[in-house]
């Protein structure tokens, strides 16, 4: 006995070992597959908001904390300017700042920039060891291993930690996942430290992203879904009330939210549940005191009168809510409830690509396999159902709703998905190699006649261990059900865990365990060469440098910096340069110059304003933009190299966002027949409107046709003359145009029309003096 | 050696007159004529410009060698056309380059006469001035011309409008017209009510297309840039023949020995050419009330000082300018302030407000535009931000219930966890 101890022990220490260097490895995988960017552009900063961040950070590492804290940023959103510390999530500032900082004490210099354009990759080796403890908890250490690397190269994560993508996401995914494993933890081991531990994660999430309502609303469905399914237990209490009143407390200091931790809708959940666990806690402890007989009678008085104080109480917070006019909830979170809320009412919000509603080839390219993987994971976390798994698989539905709505919440769906099809994948490997192992050394033995795996409808008895919260769950596992009926998508690799350690072992046939392993090997193949083909060419481009390839080579196009560049060397340092909202973060970040309106789209009028500018005629729009003192319009033009994210696709959600505030701006006026189009069908209010005029100035000097690659077709008007604006800079590949507006004129001319004919004014005169005669 | 001593002989005058940043007056004038017989018939008014100290360069139109600029320099502050026929300048200059002229901020004296060039009803149109488009028409008033021994036509016109003058302006030539929706142009010298434009030699069949006092024969025009510029209807109001000619308006008894033609062109050209009417702002300064130095933002509900020096050029040196309908916006879209500024005679103009309760990126904007001044347009940029986190009360008396609720509370917890645990 102490023989088997020993080794048992041995193998242990050896696992453990070796778990620690997979892990090591995972980290190294996850960190290394994010730098394509840097290897295949440069160490340089992507798309849009990461500037923002990167700017921030870059204050805050100047400045230090408090002066970021009470920043106010006079350069943005003019002449309204910006509470940058009230209104920012501050976690990935903060993080990064902090890392430079230490680097720095450290004596090693990187800039800001570098500790940046990193940040997104080491906390994506962060996210997935917190993966792996959070699966670890859910189904042991070979699951946790599983979802870990899946983790590590799931595209859909990749895509927003590339090195350079410096944004919220970057850290809020490693925030997320730590703070349900920190729950489950709680759960499983009813401690309060590690409760405390979770308000904490719980509080970094919350500086680190607004996604943390999901947290907040996930967690006490999980709490009620126990306490309705009965699993009720002084665990969960634990794991459930210090959360909400440290967490809440918490959250309220992060400047942006503030008291909305209290005041909005999105929170309510937790408070409900929050009564409703003490409720039960009750419950149960004057069950535990009293006679069942007593009890009774208890429950009888209570009950009668304790719900009709209920149903005042919820009808006073229900009059509430519904006094306010959006119900309390904030425009985001109720085009989650309602998918079409945004696009009825708010067409900022649903004219950003990332807050459509993806669709189906967009799971494929993200999530890969795991799409196919995750219905067996979930089947695995119902044999045996603990409180762990449940919440797994709430939270693996949710998300897979909300990522229905929105694309960019496939973000959320990504590490769920990767614990569920790590979980699979682990019991299935677990199954067939058991059977292997089991098989291998008596091959001549019998093998067991009823394991056909797919007639295999035999029930087996559950065996009901629900007392197992402890670390032998996953040695000891045991299987209650195969439902190989619902695994129709793939049989082969999906034979049910089937497998019963009492005395009878029914295994599966060594061919058929060997097959599923190599076909599961090939999975996990495909799965990999995908995802590093997804983080190298799909994710790795910035955003900002584009390159194309064409039959004599590699074309880059830097025209965005070419621009930003030209601004910050040829203008003024306190010029106001106007561009649709996109291009705000990128120019004060890198031209260093004020802009009207940019991606933190936090005043619906004045971005309303710009777009009402961009769709009038020019004279209109100049006068709006001289009375916003704006100095230089830059439009974004893709006509010429086939750009196609260019201002001029943009520009009925320009007409769209102005018409919803300023009513002369109609939609119809820009379409023909319902169609949008800038060829020689185009409205005349489309021909004249300044983005038209903006894009395509001079535009048919190019080829002589005016032939736009983007729209294939060639422009409607092709020859105008600015009277209001003055082209100043076209980058090379004309992506990026730059006006300036002229100056008031000097002179006011009379009425007298000029003469055209220099050449003979006598003949004009001649003739006026004709025409007047006659009378 | 000696290309270097040439450059440098060709740059001292460059040299010399480029530092005169203190003096808004114009120094070296073009005067452009028809031919040299101007020059001394019209000697008179420009002999007044030379006794005030203008460097006069007189050239004749269609002289190949006149320039207005080189290397981009202007050799001239500013210029007078006395040459109302020309067709076309020599050298470099047409019309295009006199506006440029005028826009760079460069002053200029138009006249015109009867059968004007398109050339010069055209600069005249541009700067906002339209003269009679019958080119043969010239102003003729039966009641208000002036007595002549030897003209019967009426065109000679004796004008006192708009002007304090002793004796009339006498007029000859065409009349023009001006928008009344252009505020940058004003009528100085307009005809009577009585007058009309018309060719005087040959018989009337339609109405005239310009009447009455809406005729203008004198106009001065400040443009944006405060450019200034003067336009006439006649050339020879200049001439020393009317400087000198007594005028006698029809109807009036007073005969006046001399006419008003040099006392209005010497204010006028005073004007013109910046010898009066130019302001200067400087020194602007704001802070906050008891400090001194001027920060580089403000917060909500802070209590500033703004304070601007105006001076007043005389022609000879800068008097303080006095007024007191200065006034200083703080704007942000709209003016949340309007402030009039008090002076103390010595053109040093002040005052003190409270920073509006709205935070956001500001303007202190002065924007003074009066009749015969150059327009004043300052703004200085300033932002104004919320309250840093620790500038808001830490104690607020109406909470003091709250925070006795919530220590008793912790209080009360301590005890009952003390009595609980240990009281068994």
């Amino acid at each position: 006995m102490a023989v088997t101890d020993a080794q048992t022990s041995l193998r242990h220490a050896f696992g453990n070992v070796l778990a620690f260097f997979i892990l090591i490895l995972i980290g190294v995988l996850a960190f290394s597959i994010r730098l394509f960017s840097v290897i295949k552009y440069e160490s340089v900063i992507h798309e849009f908001d990461p500037y923002f961040n990167y700017r921030v950070t870059q204050f805050l590492t100047k400045n230090g904390i408090y002066d970021f804290w009470n920043w106010f940023d006079d350069r943005t959103w003019y002449p309204l300017g910006r509470v940058i510390g009230g209104t920012v999530y501050p976690g990935l500032t903060l993080t990064a700042g902090t890392l430079w900082w230490i680097l720095n004490s450290l004596n090693i210099p990187l800039s800001v920039e570098t500790v940046c354009v990193f940040t997104a990759p080491i906390f994506s080796a962060f996210a997935s060891w917190a993966t792996y403890l959070l699966t670890k908890e859910v189904k042991g250490t070979g699951a946790g291993l599983t979802a870990a690397v899946l983790l590590a190269m799931v595209p859909s994560y990749i895509s927003r930690s590339v090195a350079g993508s410096y944004d919220n996401e970057a850290v809020a995914i490693f925030a997320l996942i730590f703070t349900f494993y920190l729950y489950i933890k709680t759960l499983n081991t009813g401690s309060l430290f590690y409760a405390t531990l979770n308000s904490i994660a719980y509080f970094y999430m919350v500086c680190s992203w607004g996604g943390y309502t999901f947290i907040i609303n996930l967690i006490p469905m999980h709490a009620l879904l126990c306490i309705v399914t009965g699993r009720y237990s002084s665990r969960l209490y634990i794991a459930y009330a210090p959360l909400i009143v440290l967490g809440t407390l918490l959250a309220a200091l992060v400047p942006v939210v503030g008291f909305n931790a209290v005041m909005t809708s999105e929170h309510f959940a937790s408070f409900l549940v929050f009564i409703l666990i003490h409720v039960v806690a009750l419950v149960y402890y004057i069950k535990g005191i009293l006679s069942p007989k007593m009890f009774k009678v208890a429950v009888a008085l209570v009950v009668s009168g304790g719900l009709a104080v209920c149903f005042a109480m919820i009808a006073v917070l229900v009059a509430m809510v519904a006094s306010s006019p959006t119900m309390g909830w904030s425009g985001r979170s109720l085009s989650l409830l309602d998918p079409t809320y945004a696009s009825k009412y708010i067409p900022i919000i649903a004219s950003v690509s990332e807050h459509q509603p993806p669709t189906w080839p967009s799971y494929f390219m993200d999530i890969n396999v795991l799409a196919f993987l995750v219905p067996a994971g979930i089947i695995a976390c119902f044999s045996p159902l603990s409180d762990a798994s449940s919440f797994v698989i709430l939270y693996i539905v949710t998300s897979v709703y909300f990522s229905g709505v929105m694309v960019r919440l496939m973000l959320v769906l990504a590490p769920a998905a990767c614990i569920l099809s790590g979980i699979a994948l682990s019991q299935a490997f677990d199954v067939f190699t058991r059977s292997i192992k089991l098989q291998l050394p008596s091959l001549s033995v019998d093998s067991p006649v009823d394991a056909g795996d797919a007639s295999s409808e035999s029930v087996v008895p559950d065996d009901t261990v629900k007392t197992d919260k402890t670390e032998d769950t996953q040695k000891e596992r045991t299987s209650k059900k195969s439902r190989s009926r619902k695994s129709s998508s793939e049989s082969v690799e999906k034979p049910p865990s089937k497998l019963q350690i009492k005395k009878r072992l029914s295994v599966l046939p060594l061919e058929t365990s060997i097959i599923a392993i190599v076909l599961l090997v090939f999975l996990g193949a495909f799965y990999v060469v995908h995802s590093v083909w997804a983080a190298a060419e799909a994710y790795s481009a910035p955003s900002i440098v584009l390159t194309s390839h064409s039959h004599d080579g590699l074309h880059v196009f830097d025209d965005f910096r070419e621009a930003y560049a030209w601004l910050s060397h040829n203008t003024e340092v306190d010029d106001k340069v106007a561009s649709w909202w996109d291009y705000g973060y990128q120019t004060t970040a890198m031209a260093n110059r004020t802009v009207i309106v940019d991606n933190n789209t936090w005043n619906n009028t004045h971005i309303a304003t710009v777009g009402t500018a961009m769709s009038s005629p020019e004279k209109a729009a100049w006068e709006i933009f001289h009375s916003l003192d704006v100095k230089y319009v830059l439009v974004v033009f893709g006509g010429l190299v086939g750009y196609p994210s260019d201002d001029i696709n943009k520009f009925l959600w320009m007409v769209r966002i102005g018409g919803g505030v300023f009513p002369h701006i109609k939609e119809p006026d820009y379409l023909r027949d319902g169609q949008y189009r800038i060829d020689n069908m185009a409205t005349p209010t489309m021909l004249n409107c300044l983005m038209y005029k903006l894009s395509y100035y001079r535009f048919v000097e190019t080829d002589g046709k005016a032939f736009d690659r983007v729209r294939r077709t060639e422009i409607g008007k092709k020859y105008f003359k600015l009277t209001h604006f003055e082209e100043v800079f076209t980058t090379h590949h004309w992506m990026v145009r730059i006006y300036k507006l002229k100056p008031p004129k000097n002179r006011i001319r009379g009425k007298t029309k000029k003469s055209k004919s220099k050449a003979n004014p006598k003949t004009v005169s001649k003739r006026k003096e004709l025409k007047r005669n006659p009378f | 050696m000696a290309k270097l001593i040439f450059l440098f002989l060709t740059l001292i005058p460059i040299l010399c007159t480029s530092f005169t940043p203190e003096k808004p007056s114009d120094q070296r004038i073009l005067v452009l004529l028809d031919d040299f017989a101007v020059k001394s018939s019209h000697s008179l008014f420009f002999k007044s410009l030379q006794s005030r100290g203008f460097d006069l360069d007189f050239k004749l139109a269609d002289d190949p060698k006149i320039a207005l600029q080189r290397y981009g320099q202007y050799l001239y502050d500013a210029l007078v056309l006395f040459s109302p026929t020309i067709e076309r300048f020599g050298g470099s200059i047409d019309a295009a380059a006199i506006l440029d002229f005028v826009d760079s901020g460069h002053d200029l004296i138009v006249a015109a006469d009867n059968n004007a060039s398109d050339l010069i009803r055209e600069i005249a149109t541009e700067c906002g001035v339209d003269f009679d488009e019958d080119t043969s028409a010239v102003v003729v008033d039966h009641s208000g011309y002036a007595v002549s021994a030897t003209e019967g036509d009426h065109t000679l016109i004796a004008s006192d409008d708009f002007i304090k003058s002793d004796a009339p302006v006498l007029f000859q030539g065409i009349g023009h017209s001006l928008n009344p929706s252009n505020s940058l142009v004003l009528k100085v010298l307009s005809a009577s009510p009585t007058a009309f434009s018309a060719n005087p030699k040959s018989k009337l069949t339609s109405p005239p297309s310009l009447l009455g006092s809406s005729i203008s024969l004198v106009s001065v025009i400040q443009a944006r840039n405060n450019a200034r510029i003067l336009i006439s209807g006649s050339l020879s109001m200049f001439s020393n023949r009317f400087f000198n000619s007594g005028v006698q308006k029809a109807g009036s008894p007073t005969k006046h020995d001399k006419s008003g033609n040099e006392q209005f062109f010497t204010e006028l050209s005073k004007w013109v050419l910046h010898e009066r009417g130019h302001l200067k702002a400087v020194n602007v300064q704001h802070h906050k009330v008891g400090e001194t130095n001027e920060p580089s933002i403000y917060r909500i509900n802070d209590d500033l000082e703004y304070s601007v020096e105006i001076y007043e050029w005389s022609g000879k040196s800068w008097e303080p300018y006095v007024a007191d309908d200065v006034q200083v916006q703080f704007y942000m879209m709209s003016p949340y302030v309007l402030k009039t500024l008090s002076n103390d005679k010595k053109g040093h103009f002040f005052t003190s407000f409270k920073v509006p309760d709205v935070y956001g990126v500001f303007q202190f904007k002065v924007e003074y535009d009066r009749l015969g001044y150059t327009s004043l347009s300052l703004s200085k940029q300033i932002p104004v931000r919320p309250f840093r986190h620790n500038e808001y009360e830490r104690f607020i008396p109406a909470a003091y219930p709250y925070y006795g609720a919530a220590f008793s509370m912790m209080a009360g917890f301590f005890v009952f966890s003390a009595v609980h645990l240990y009281n068994k």
